[in-house]
C-alpha cells in the first residue's frame, strides 16, 4: 500500500526536516550548512490557432543541502521530503565535499553574513495563478486567439502562458529561517501572416513582459492587453508589406521592450564576478569586464547608470533573502559610464576580497546547488522629466526605432552581440516612416554603450525581463527582470537577415 | 554511498504506477515515473568548485476524458513522495475542464515488460573518482605550464517507467554522462575546449583531453588576425552536432504544413521528398543505434505541436529525417500523421548524420586543405529567421588557420550567420561519422554522432574579440 505523503511545507514537517539536516551536517563537521525545502508549482498552457495544444501542471518538491566541510563545498538533494531523507543528505553532502577535495587546490570560503532570524516574505500578487481553474485560463486564451484569428490578414495564432508559484523554506546554521513565496506569469501572443506570394511569412508577438505578478496581470493589472491585442493585426500587416532593410550604420532608438535583452546579455552577464574571474569558463563563458578593470573600465557614455537589485517591486529576481542567507540589496554596477561594481555570491565576494556578498546566489530548484545568478540589472532613466521616446526619435535624421525582442546571441566574453526585434520603424528626419523587415543589429558591447547619446525619462521606463536565463553546469534556468528607458544609440551596424542567409 | 540512500522513504515506482491506475478505476489513463540519480563535479581556475549528488522522482499522470466532440487529456506532474490518488484526481479535473484534444488517438496497447518491477538504476560520485584523481594531477601540470583548466563532469542514470490502462508496462534505464574540459592560457588570450558524451566514463580520460588541448594552445602561439567574410571552413563533428540538432528541432510537420517553417511550400505542402543536398546524407534517429541506444518507446508528459500524450508507449523505430540527401520525414504525432497521410515520426533521443561511404577523420580533412579555418565548436546559436532557418552564433575556444594541409596558427573568433539546411546543400566533403558532443545542445541531446564537414564558403559575419 502507498500511504498518503506529508505536505513538505507543513510547518511541523519543515522544522523536522530543517533540524535533521542542519544538526546532522554540524555533527559531521560542516562549518556552514544551509538547507532549502521547496515546492515549485508551474503550469504551461498553450493554444495553437485557438485549440488547446499543451496543458501541463507541474509540482516540484525537494530538499537540498549545501555544506562547507574542511574547505570544500558539498551538495546533495532529494525529492523525498521526510526527516530521515534530510538527515541522510548530510552524509551525502559531506561525502561530495570529500570527493571534491580529491582535486581541490584552494579552500572555499564564504563571505560573512549575519543571521537574520525569522523572515516571512511574498512577492506582490493578488491571485495565485495555480488557484485559477484550467478551464478559466483556456477560456481567456481562447478569446484572445479568436479575436486575432478573426482579424483580416492573420493566418495563425499561438497563445501561451507560463505561470509559476514558488514556495521556498530556507534555513542555515547562522540562524536565518526564511519562508518566501514568489509568483510570476508570462503570457505571450504571436500572430503569423503568410506571404501571399508564397515567399515565407512574418510574425508579430506581444511585447508585454513577464512579471512578478499573479493572474491579475492577464486581466489588465500592470499591462494594457486590450490595446496591445488591438494593434497586432495592423502592425503585422504593415510588417508583411514593409521593404527589406538596406544594411549599414543607422542611429537607433531602442524601445525598452527590446533594450532589456541587450542589457541582460551585454551588462547583466558581463558584470557577474564569477564569470569575470573565470569560474564559468567551461560553460557560460568569461567576461571582458575583468576584475582588474573595476573602477576604470569605460563601459559606455556618461549617461549610462546601471544598477543591480533584488528589491524592485514585481521584479523577477526580487527576494528578501537569497539562497545563501544574504539580505536583498541594491547596488551600482556602472556609474557615469564607468564599471563600478559586480554581482556577487558569498564565495566570489570572499575570493575577490570585496567584503559582504550583495545577495546574488540562487538555485532554480531544490535539487540544484545555489550559484551566482543575476539580480534585476537595470539602466536608469534620465533624471527629471527626461525626453520621451518621441523626443528621442525627433533627434534622428536617418535611423530605426526598434520595438520588442526576438533573436539574441552574444559571445563567450560578452563583446560581440546580434539582436533582432518584433518591429522596426524607419526614422526619417525625426519622424517614423513605416516599418522595415529583416533587421538585425550587431555591435561590440563597449562600442554600443559608448554610442548611447541619450536615455529617455521616467515616462519611458519599463520593467521587462525573462523566465529563461541559463547558466551553470548542470544548467540552471532563472527568471530575471531588467528595467530601462528608451535609448538613442548612434551609428550601429544593421544587417539584413535575408542577405545574411544568401538570399 | 548506498544506492538507495537518497530515495529513502519513497515507495517503489511500479507500485506508484499501479496505485495510480487503480485510482483511475479503469478509465483511460497513462502514468510515467521518471527516477533520476545524478552526480556531478565542476571545476575552474585549477580547482574543484561546486558539485552535487541527487535523487529525484517525477510522476506524471495523464487522464483521458470524454468531452463534447471528442476526448480531452489532463496532465498532472509532481515530484517526490506523491499521493497517486490525489494526482489522478488533479489530472481528471484538468481533462474534464478541457476542450476535445486535436491530437487525440486510441491509446497504445501492449503487455508488461518482465523487468517492470525492478528498482531504478543509480549512480554516485564514485563513477567520477577516476576523473577527480586525474584532475588533481592535471591542475598541477596546468599551473606549471601557465594554463588554467575549467570544466565539468556529470553522470546520470535515469529510469523510466510507463504504465497505461491498456495493460502496457514499459521500463527503460538510461545512463548519460559528459566530460567538458577547457584550457586557457593564464593571460586569457588563448583557449581550447574538448568534450565528450559517455555512458560510464570508461571511454574518456582527462589526460587524453588535456594533451589535445595542450597541442591546440600550442597552435594558438601564432596569432593571425582575420576579417569577416566567407571562408572555407572545416566543421568538426561537435559543431555539426549542434547544427543538426537545431535542424531536427525545426523539422515539425505541423509548422511546415502551416507555412511556418523552412520546410514549408505554398498551400500547405511540405518539402518532404525534395533534395536538400547533392550528397546522399542520411540524418537519422534510432533507439537501437549502438552505442547511442536510447528508450525504444515514447514517453510524453505534455503534448506539443508534434508530440502527443495520446502516443505514450508507441514503439520507436529507426527514422531517417533525411535520406539520400532528400528530406524524408518531419516530426509528427499519430493524429497529425494520419490527417496528412504520412508515417508517424515521434522524437527519438539520439541523432546521427552519415554520408554513406565517407571515410577519414578531421585530421584527414585538414591534410587535404589548401587554405581554410578549422573550428573547435559553436556557441550561443539562435534562430534569426525561421523562413530560412538562418542561425546566428559564434565560434568558440579555438579557430585555427590551415595552410597547405597543416595548422599554422590561430585566428580570432567570429560571429556566423548560416542555415544548417544551406550548409548541407553546400558541403563539399564529409568524413567518417563518430560520436561527438555538441558544445551547446549536447546538454539536452547527449547521444549524437556526426561527420566532419568541409564548407567552401562559410559566412563569418563579423569578428568577435572574445578569446
Amino acid at each position: 500500500m502507498v500511504s498518503p505523503p506529508v505536505d513538505p511545507l507543513d510547518p511541523e514537517a519543515l522544522e523536522a526536516v530543517r533540524n535533521a539536516a542542519l544538526i546532522e551536517a554540524q555533527r559531521l563537521g560542516a562549518t556552514h550548512a544551509e538547507v532549502r525545502v521547496e515546492r515549485i508549482r508551474s503550469q504551461m498552457v498553450r493554444l495553437r490557432d485557438g485549440a488547446l495544444e499543451t496543458a501541463a501542471d507541474d509540482e516540484e518538491v525537494g530538499v537540498g543541502l549545501r555544506v562547507v566541510h574542511e574547505g570544500s563545498i558539498g551538495f546533495a538533494a532529494t525529492a523525498a521530503a521526510g526527516p530521515d531523507a534530510a538527515a541522510a543528505l548530510a552524509g551525502l553532502a559531506v561525502g561530495a565535499a570529500r570527493a571534491s577535495a580529491l582535486a581541490r587546490r584552494s579552500p572555499i570560503e564564504l563571505a560573512d553574513e549575519p543571521g537574520h532570524g525569522r523572515v516571512e516574505w511574498s512577492s506582490g500578487h493578488r491571485i495565485d495563478p495555480v488557484t485559477v481553474p484550467l478551464a478559466d485560463k483556456v477560456d481567456l486564451l481562447e478569446s484572445w486567439s479568436r479575436r486575432l484569428l478573426n482579424a483580416a490578414g492573420i493566418d495563425h495564432v499561438d497563445v501561451s502562458v507560463l505561470a509559476v508559484t514558488e514556495d521556498k523554506h530556507y534555513a542555515d546554521l547562522a540562524g536565518t529561517v526564511a519562508n518566501q513565496r514568489r509568483v510570476r506569469v508570462h503570457p505571450q501572443v504571436e500572430a503569423f501572416a503568410l506571404d501571399p506570394g508564397g515567399g515565407g511569412f512574418e510574425s508579430m508577438r506581444t511585447v508585454a513582459p513577464p512579471v512578478g505578478r499573479g493572474w491579475e496581470y492577464l486581466h489588465g493589472e500592470g499591462w494594457d492587453w486590450e490595446s496591445e491585442l488591438d494593434r497586432v493585426p495592423e502592425l503585422l500587416a504593415a510588417k508583411l508589406a514593409a521593404p527589406s532593410v538596406e544594411p549599414g550604420p543607422y542611429d537607433l532608438v531602442v524601445d525598452p521592450t527590446n533594450l532589456w535583452l541587450t542589457i541582460h546579455e551585454s551588462i547583466g552577464h558581463a558584470t557577474e564576478l564569477d564569470r569575470a574571474m573565470g569560474y564559468e569558463a567551461a560553460y557560460a563563458g568569461t567576461s571582458f569586464a575583468t576584475f582588474d578593470k573595476l573602477g576604470t573600465l569605460h563601459y559606455g557614455s556618461p549617461v549610462m547608470h546601471v544598477t543591480g537589485d533584488r528589491t524592485a517591486e514585481h521584479g523577477l529576481a526580487t527576494v528578501a533573502i537569497d539562497d545563501e542567507g544574504v539580505e536583498a540589496q541594491s547596488f551600482d554596477l556602472v556609474r557615469e559610464g564607468v564599471l563600478t561594481g559586480y554581482q556577487l555570491d558569498r564565495s566570489i565576494a570572499a575570493v575577490a576580497g570585496l567584503g559582504r556578498s550583495n545577495g546574488c546566489a540562487f538555485a532554480d530548484s531544490p535539487l540544484h546547488v545555489p550559484i551566482q545568478r543575476m539580480a534585476n540589472v537595470s539602466l536608469q532613466p534620465a533624471s527629471g522629466d527626461g525626453p520621451s521616446t518621441d523626443e528621442l526619435i525627433a533627434g534622428v535624421d536617418r535611423g530605426i526605432y526598434i520595438v520588442g525582442d526576438k533573436s539574441w546571441s552574444i559571445d563567450m566574453q560578452r563583446y560581440n552581440f546580434q539582436f533582432t526585434g518584433q518591429r522596426f520603424f524607419r526614422i526619417e528626419h525625426g519622424r517614423l516612416a513605416g516599418q522595415l523587415r529583416d533587421v538585425a543589429y550587431q555591435a561590440t558591447t563597449t562600442d554600443f554603450w559608448g554610442a548611447m547619446e541619450a536615455v529617455g525619462g521616467r515616462s519611458t521606463y519599463l520593467l521587462a525581463g525573462a523566465f529563461n536565463c541559463g547558466k551553470g553546469q548542470p544548467g540552471q534556468v532563472a527568471p530575471v527582470s531588467h528595467g530601462c528607458p528608451s535609448a538613442l544609440v548612434r551609428g550601429v551596424n544593421v544587417l539584413n537577415a535575408r542577405a545574411e542567409a544568401g538570399r | 554511498m548506498s544506492a538507495s540512500a537518497g530515495a529513502r522513504g519513497l515507495p517503489p515506482a511500479d507500485v506508484v504506477v499501479e496505485a495510480a491506475l487503480r485510482a483511475a478505476g479503469g478509465a483511460d489513463c497513462a502514468v510515467i515515473v521518471e527516477e533520476a540519480s545524478e552526480a556531478e563535479v565542476r571545476f575552474a581556475n585549477n580547482t574543484t568548485t561546486t558539485n552535487g549528488v541527487r535523487r529525484s522522482r517525477r510522476v506524471t499522470v495523464i487522464s483521458f476524458w470524454e468531452v463534447d466532440g471528442g476526448v480531452a487529456a489532463g496532465v498532472a506532474r509532481r515530484s517526490g513522495d506523491v499521493d497517486p490518488v490525489d494526482l489522478v484526481r488533479a489530472a481528471e479535473a484538468d481533462a474534464a475542464g478541457s476542450p476535445a484534444a486535436e491530437d487525440a488517438a486510441p491509446l497504445v496497447g501492449g503487455s508488461a515488460d518482465g523487468d517492470f518491477g525492478d528498482p531504478p538504476g543509480s549512480t554516485d560520485l564514485s563513477v567520477l573518482e577516476g576523473v577527480l584523481g586525474e584532475l588533481g594531477g592535471a591542475f598541477g601540470r596546468a599551473e606549471q605550464a601557465d594554463r588554467v583548466l575549467a570544466g565539468f563532469a556529470e553522470h546520470a542514470v535515469s529510469t523510466l517507467y510507463l504504465g497505461s490502462s491498456t495493460g502496457l508496462r514499459q521500463r527503460h534505464t538510461q545512463p548519460t554522462g559528459a566530460l567538458h574540459l577547457v584550457a586557457r592560457s593564464t593571460d586569457g588570450t588563448r583557449s581550447a575546449w574538448a568534450g565528450a558524451g559517455t555512458p560510464d566514463f570508461a571511454d574518456v580520460t582527462v589526460d587524453e583531453m588535456e594533451e589535445r588541448l595542450a597541442r591546440r594552445l600550442g597552435w594558438a602561439g601564432r596569432r593571425i588576425d582575420l576579417e569577416a567574410g566567407r571562408y572555407e571552413v572545416l566543421l568538426p563533428p561537435e559543431a555539426v552536432a549542434d547544427l543538426m540538432v537545431d535542424l531536427v528541432e525545426s523539422a515539425s510537420l505541423q509548422d511546415a504544413e502551416d507555412g511556418r517553417s523552412v520546410f514549408s511550400k505554398p498551400s500547405g505542402a511540405t518539402k518532404v521528398g525534395e533534395e536538400l543536398s547533392p550528397m546522399p546524407f542520411e540524418l537519422r534517429s534510432d533507439p537501437y543505434e549502438a552505442p547511442l541506444g536510447c528508450a525504444p518507446f515514447l514517453a510524453v508528459g505534455a503534448s506539443g505541436p508534434d508530440v502527443s500524450v495520446f502516443d505514450n508507449g508507441l514503439a520507436l523505430e529507426r527514422t531517417a529525417w533525411i535520406s539520400g540527401g532528400r528530406l524524408n520525414r518531419l516530426r509528427s504525432h499519430r493524429a497529425g500523421a494520419e490527417r496528412s497521410g504520412v508515417p508517424v515520426a515521434p522524437p527519438i533521443d539520439n541523432l546521427v548524420l552519415e554520408l554513406p561511404g565517407a571515410a577519414g577523420s578531421l585530421d584527414d580533412l585538414v591534410a587535404r586543405t589548401g587554405r581554410g579555418l578549422l573550428l573547435t565548436c559553436l556557441w550561443y546559436i539562435r534562430e534569426v529567421d525561421p523562413t530560412t532557418l538562418l542561425l546566428t552564433g559564434l565560434t568558440r575556444d579555438g579557430v585555427y588557420v590551415v595552410e597547405d594541409g597543416e595548422v599554422t596558427g590561430a585566428a580570432n573568433n567570429f560571429r556566423f550567420n548560416e542555415s544548417p539546411v544551406d550548409l548541407l546543400a553546400r558541403a563539399s566533403e564529409a568524413g567518417a561519422t563518430r560520436r561527438a558532443l555538441g558544445r551547446e545542445f549536447g546538454e539536452w541531446v547527449n547521444r549524437t554522432a556526426m561527420p566532419p564537414l568541409r564548407i567552401p564558403d562559410f559566412n563569418m559575419s563579423s569578428v568577435s574579440q572574445a578569446s
